[in-house]
């Protein structure tokens, strides 16, 4: 087994066990997403058209619900220190870490959405480039978010300022990950000019948020 | 082998902690660092295992590989387990093993070695606290590496659990290893070096 397997291994098999972050998050998502339209009314044509909104706001939100233990779990136990001393460089620990994260938070999400789009009156064709963006753009929202946990790793409630640090970042991958579901439903834009540029931002997010949180981790182990 | 030490200074929270402190371990041999509560023990610890910048001074090792640091090349043993609750006895050490690319086939002697071969399916949280210290001891024999980093190693262990560290860090020392110990107690090793740490002039009271 190489380090890397292992990280991964490791970190899925905490998230799917009892306190881990797996199941709150796609249950999270699912209770936000069911208050809309008790909030709302029953407006069938309201719920279409803010109902791509509604899911990527709940996604959002869900995904950045284990983040903060994410390193401070492994600060507090002192994992951390034996992962510095590990021969595998620290970038694609946070990598995998960040892809571990991914599996069990933003997959459970990109299962979940077709069915609860139900609920917002979502047509198949919504339903559809609904399930792409979340596929394209979720990791987006890990890899990002990856960068505030390494930031809030040593402090006791760093999950406040995580959200604070994290969610202006994520403004981009929101604006085309809706307005890319959104065009597949309402048009006229085409759907693939937002929905590319979504994939552009998770392309970038892959290569900076690695990097990045593990420059922080180590400033701020010192 | 040999990791040398000299004029190591450190700095936490713009307080001088330590300073001028040099040290020399060969291969075989141990070094007990002593000093009083915040003397900077774990602080020197945690500087030779690359998790703490020293303010200054330099540290070399000597025979080890020149491709790693000295951090890569060295098992730390602070005071956090480094241990997941959620977690089974034997999943935790196969992770640390998987980690550190060192194979399976030294856990089951390893955990046989602490006493935790019957607890190997139970969740880590239920272990007991000197469970848990024996259980990160058996990644240092687990896992191959020659330097040793003990920062209180003997702290929760029983008499019958401190004999057996004991045995274990004489059996590093003869097959070439080298140990360095943060420790209040004495260690009934032979040939200990001891290094006392002190507050800086014009520090501490």
């Amino acid at each position: 087994m190489t380090p890397l397997t292992a990280i991964l291994l490791r970190d899925m098999r905490i998230a799917v066990r009892v306190g881990g972050g797996a199941l709150m998050a796609v249950l999270f998502f699912l209770v936000v997403v069911t208050l809309v339209p008790f909030a709302l009314g029953p407006d069938l044509a309201l719920l279409k058209r803010i109902g791509p909104a509604i899911l990527w706001l709940a996604a959002l939100l869900a995904s950045l619900l284990a983040l903060d233990r994410l390193f401070a779990a492994d600060h507090e136990d002192g994992s951390l220190d034996l992962i510095l001393m590990g021969r595998a460089p620290l970038e694609l620990v946070v990598a995998m870490k960040g892809v571990a994260h991914w599996l069990t938070t933003g997959l459970p999400l990109v299962i979940a959405a077709p069915l609860i789009g139900l609920m917002l009156n979502l047509d198949a064709a919504a339903e559809v480039a609904l399930v792409l963006t979340f596929l394209a753009g979720t990791p987006a929202l890990t890899f990002i978010g990856l960068v505030g946990a390494a930031i809030a790793v040593t402090l006791r409630r760093g999950g406040l300022l995580l959200a604070v640090l994290i969610l202006p970042l994520t403004v981009p991958v929101l604006i085309f990950g809706v307005a890319a579901a959104n065009a597949a439903v309402l048009g006229p834009v085409p759907f693939g000019a937002p929905f590319t540029i979504l994939c552009a931002l998770t392309l970038a997010s892959l290569v900076i948020g690695p990097f990045t949180a593990a420059a922080a981790l180590r400033q701020e182990m010192d | 082998m040999r990791l040398s030490a000299s004029d190591l200074a450190c700095r936490r929270g713009g307080r001088d902690v330590f300073a001028g402190v040099g040290f020399s371990v060969a291969s075989g041999e141990a070094l007990a660092i002593s000093g009083r509560n915040g003397a900077g023990k774990s602080s020197l610890l945690r500087m030779v295992a690359g998790l703490l910048r020293a303010a200054s001074g330099r540290l070399a090792l000597e025979g080890g590989d020149p491709e790693m640091t000295i951090g890569e090349q060295a098992h730390y043993l602070g005071h956090e387990d480094a241990l997941k609750h959620s977690l089974s006895v034997g999943e935790n050490l196969r992770f640390w093993a998987g980690f550190f690319g060192a194979g399976n086939a030294e856990i089951g002697e390893a955990l046989v070695a602490a006493g935790l071969d019957t607890l190997a399916d139970l969740p880590a949280a239920y272990l007991s606290a000197g469970q848990r210290r024996r259980l990160s001891i058996a990644r240092l024999r687990a896992i191959k590496r020659p330097i040793w980093l003990l920062d209180e190693p003997t702290s929760t262990l029983d008499a019958a659990a401190q004999r057996r560290l004991t045995e274990l860090m004489r059996a590093h020392l003869a097959g070439g290893g080298l140990i360095l110990a943060a420790t209040h107690s004495a260690i009934a090793l032979e040939g200990v070096q001891e290094l006392r740490l002190d507050p800086p002039r014009g520090g501490g009271e």
